[in-house]
């Protein structure tokens, strides 16, 4: 019972968690992410902000009491408020990509496993070219043309994920196609697309979609070493990676700039992993 | 014996499955193999041919031959006829193939575990195949699958249809793949070890049910089986095949009594005996059976033959038939008529 909480529940009680703030973000009482308070740069966690009574002299008109419950960074922006944001650029880039590469890569590997051969051939050479590629040419190349921003991102990870799907899925098929209910399926009459629609398909989700979580903790890994080369989203839109980034300059005096976005980050990947390796558990015996 | 030994083959008038020096090539990287071997025999309508023979003579790859599903890289050698009610197999489009495979002629697998898909309500499987080759209306299709079961002496059908695979005995299961073969009431029926998997009163039950079916619908049944009882119980006639080859070919009820093939005899006295002594070692073939992919030059089963001659080494002995009740064999120095 206590594996199955430190295996299952907490990791998925964190990633809703999350996912709910990063959803919810715009109704919570927080201050937008890049208003910069230049009274309170590098504030620590906890730190109380009193608004002088509105009569005094220096009253500003509509200011109200608040705290900065996780501090303010170097430019004395609100770390909670640049986090929730900021999960809202990691988990799209996190969901979308890891999509995109399933989809397609998992369809392709599909079809090589089902006809090998030099349909086969075609697809794993293709893969193979795609492995070899530079990933990092690829991502610069894109934000080069196309401008550094949030879909470039996603569109190059996710073309790059394409052949980890691709292999699973492939290696997953190759087992089952030999299988005897493919066989009879044939036996019956079926023709080669509704095999691989009705009765390899449904068999493969399961393993993909588990696989899909590790390279979705990947992803966001990516994404967070990508920031520090500017190629994730352009300032001052926040994001995690960024924000670690950012904090790095002041991490003498003020550590917890870029420690708290790295704490956040290192939960959610390691989530990510322990609950995909749940599941892979679970779903083997299918 | 399921007929009466005097039932002979030949009194059928036109063979519902006629098959004419059928050979399979397989291209493997460790050569071409032959797993099946310039075979013939006919099949007619209402008849059960039992084929047996050890595991590795080409029983299975003979009934994916037939229904023209080979696995990748083998294929049949041009000079093969099968004929199916009338109609030469070998010509056939991929969909007119589509077309007879599951209608006319369906296959019962070995291992219930495996044949049917995981992820699928098995009422859905058998439905497709419902919904695949007959005018069921969309609604009618859940009745006519619960019936099918019925058939197939599931009890309580209509609570088994949502039921997934897995959450289904054995038995059960093979029963499932069975009404899937069966649901479109197929004039062949190539059942590939149906009962293996199975414990032995089930085996009785289902292979009973086999023969009922047929009774009612006139549809032929080739019974793979390494099971010799069972050959002998629920076939009209037997062919024993040895190194992709039919090596005695005769009605049930000759080839018990009266075996001529050295090989024959060897396989009866493999079967043990309960009324052996105890602590007696079983009887069994020596040697190994034939490489397939470098077949011998003589006869497959000589080195293995108690009454091998040097002409066996030399040359294939043909199938040759002899005067009376059918009785095809393939051997030069064929035992004598009473020594069975």
């Amino acid at each position: 019972m206590i594996s199955r909480l430190l295996t299952f529940w907490m990791p998925l009680t964190w990633l809703l968690f999350v996912t709910i703030c990063a959803i919810t973000a715009g109704w919570l009482p927080l201050p937008a992410p890049d208003i910069m308070d230049y009274d309170h740069q590098n504030a620590s966690p906890g730190t109380m902000v009193i608004m002088p009574k509105e009569t005094t002299a220096e009253a500003v008109p509509g200011a109200r009491n608040q705290v900065y419950w996780l501090g303010t960074d170097s430019m004395g922006r609100d770390m909670l408020s640049r986090i929730i944001i900021g999960a809202r650029v990691s988990l799209t880039v996190g969901g979308t990509a890891p999509l995109i590469g399933l989809v397609i890569g998992g369809l392709l590997g599909l079809v090589a496993g089902y006809f090998r051969g030099f349909t086969e051939s075609i697809i794993i050479g293709c893969m193979d070219v795609i492995l070899a590629f530079p990933g990092l040419v690829l991502l610069l190349a894109m934000g080069f043309y196309f401008g550094t921003n949030l879909w470039t991102l996603i569109l190059s990870l996710g073309f790059l994920s394409i052949p980890a799907f691709c292999r699973v899925s492939r290696a997953v098929t190759l087992q089952l196609a030999n299988r005897e209910f493919v066989l009879a399926a044939k036996m019956i009459g079926c023709t080669n697309c509704s095999i691989m629609v009705r009765e390899i398909l449904p068999n493969i989700a399961i393993p993909l979609c588990v696989y899909g979580l590790i390279i979705m903790a990947l992803m966001i890994v990516v994404e967070g070493v990508l920031s520090f080369l500017g190629l994730s989203v352009p300032p001052p839109t926040p994001s995690w990676g960024g924000m670690i980034a950012a904090g790095r300059e002041v991490l003498g005096e003020a550590p917890h700039v870029c420690l708290i976005p790295a704490a956040v980050l290192f939960l959610t990947v390691l989530s990510l992993n322990i609950l995909g390796d749940t599941l892979r558990g679970w779903a083997r015996p299918l | 014996m399921k007929d009466t030994m005097s039932t002979s083959i030949t009194a059928a008038a036109a063979p519902l499955l006629q098959v004419a020096d059928l050979s399979i090539r397989i291209n493997t990287p460790k050569g071409l193999v032959r797993p099946v071997d310039s075979v013939s025999f006919s099949l007619a309508s209402g008849r059960t041919l039992g084929i047996v023979g050890e595991s590795g003579c080409g029983k299975s790859m003979l009934c994916r031959a037939l229904i023209r599903l080979l696995p990748a890289g083998g294929h049949i050698t041009r000079n093969a006829k099968v004929h199916f009610n009338g109609v030469d197999m070998g010509a056939l489009s991929e969909k007119s193939l589509r077309l007879i495979r599951g209608r006319d002629m369906a296959m019962v697998f070995q291992n219930p575990m495996t044949a049917l898909n995981p992820v699928m309500r098995v009422g859905k499987q058998i439905g497709e195949n419902l919904r695949l080759h007959t005018a069921t209306a969309r609604k009618a299709v859940r009745d006519a699958t619960v019936n099918c079961l019925h058939q197939v002496g599931m009890v309580h059908p209509d609570r088994y249809v949502d039921c997934y695979p897995h959450q289904l005995s054995g038995g059960m299961r093979q029963r499932v793949a069975i009404a899937m073969a069966l649901c479109c009431r197929p004039q062949l029926l190539i059942a590939d070890e149906p009962t293996t998997a199975l414990d032995v009163t089930v085996q009785a039950e289902i292979l009973r049910r086999f023969n009922r079916l047929q009774g009612e619908s006139g549809m032929a049944i080739i019974l793979i089986t390494h099971n010799l009882a069972i050959a002998a119980n629920h076939t009209d006639e037997v062919a024993v095949m040895y190194g992709g080859k039919i090596v005695e070919h005769a009605p049930t009820g000759v080839l018990f009594s009266r075996m001529r093939h050295p090989y024959t005899r060897s396989l009866m006295d493999a079967v043990p005996r309960l009324d052996a002594v105890a602590g007696e070692p079983f009887l069994t073939i020596e040697g190994q059976p034939p490489d397939l992919s470098n077949p011998p030059a003589g006869c497959c089963f000589a080195d293995r033959c108690r009454y091998a001659r040097p002409l066996c080494r030399r040359a294939a002995p043909p199938l040759t038939c002899s005067n009376n009740d059918y009785h095809r064999f393939a051997c030069f120095f064929p035992l004598e008529e009473g020594e069975g």
